[in-house]
């Protein structure tokens, strides 16, 4: 057994509570946060979370398949906006935005 | 030659490592196979008796993962990732590194063939 696995996951606490209060009323509203570090735990499935990727705040939606992993996994923080194409020497960034 | 697990068929090497031919057996799995089994791990696997080889196949058949069904689960494990639009997932799609190493330099497992570009720095026009 790994260190990590010992230690358990973590679950930031605001997060927890704020989707606890959600479900005791039944509601699904987005949740924007900051962390990416917060595993991603079953209370979690089909709420939106908006999580931060250093500029802005992206949406996920969590569904089954997505616990045990973190909200920052799902909120991209690079930018790539393709290689120049070669052919027409000119950038193709407008290909992929 | 023997069949054990579906196609696979080692012939004249020491079961223990005729045992590795099939795709999910290594050499620790091997080994407790064939102490399961209580077959002689020196002995060359076409000297091996039906019966012992019919009880390491139903050993395998009921505790392992190998061959197809292993790759179908290797395949959908990545295909969930995927699915799930997971950074790993889009690391996969791209075939690129998944597990954080540099792609500057080197990766060339995953990205294949090296692609030369003309003018990119520090590259010396090739061919």
């Amino acid at each position: 057994m790994g260190r990590s696995l010992k230690k358990g996951p973590y679950v930031d606490e605001k997060i927890y509570r704020k989707i606890e209060n959600l479900n005791a009323q039944r509601k699904k509203d987005p949740i924007k946060t900051w962390a990416r570090r917060c595993t991603i735990v079953p209370e979690f499935v089909g709420h939106t979370f908006k999580v931060h990727n250093g500029r802005i705040f992206i949406d996920v939606f969590v569904t089954e398949d997505m616990v045990g992993h973190k909200l920052g996994e799902f909120s991209n923080t690079r930018t790539f906006r393709g290689h120049t194409n070669k052919k027409e020497g000119v950038d193709d960034a407008a290909a992929k935005a | 030659m023997p069949r054990i697990a579906g196609v696979d068929v080692p012939d004249n090497k020491k079961m223990l490592y005729a045992l590795q031919y099939i795709h999910g057996i290594g050499a620790h799995y091997a080994k407790l196979i064939l102490e399961e089994a209580g077959v002689n791990g020196d002995v060359r696997a076409r000297e091996v008796p039906e019966t012992q080889l019919a009880q390491i196949n139903a050993i395998i058949d009921a505790t392992y993962l190998v061959e197809g069904a292993l790759r179908r689960q290797v395949q959908q494990n990545i295909q969930r990732l995927k699915d799930i639009r997971s950074y790993r997932g889009e690391r996969h799609r791209k075939g690129l590194p998944v597990r954080g190493q540099r792609t500057q330099s080197n990766a060339r497992t995953r990205k294949g063939k090296k692609k030369t570009v003309a003018g990119k720095k520090g590259v010396k026009a090739k061919a």
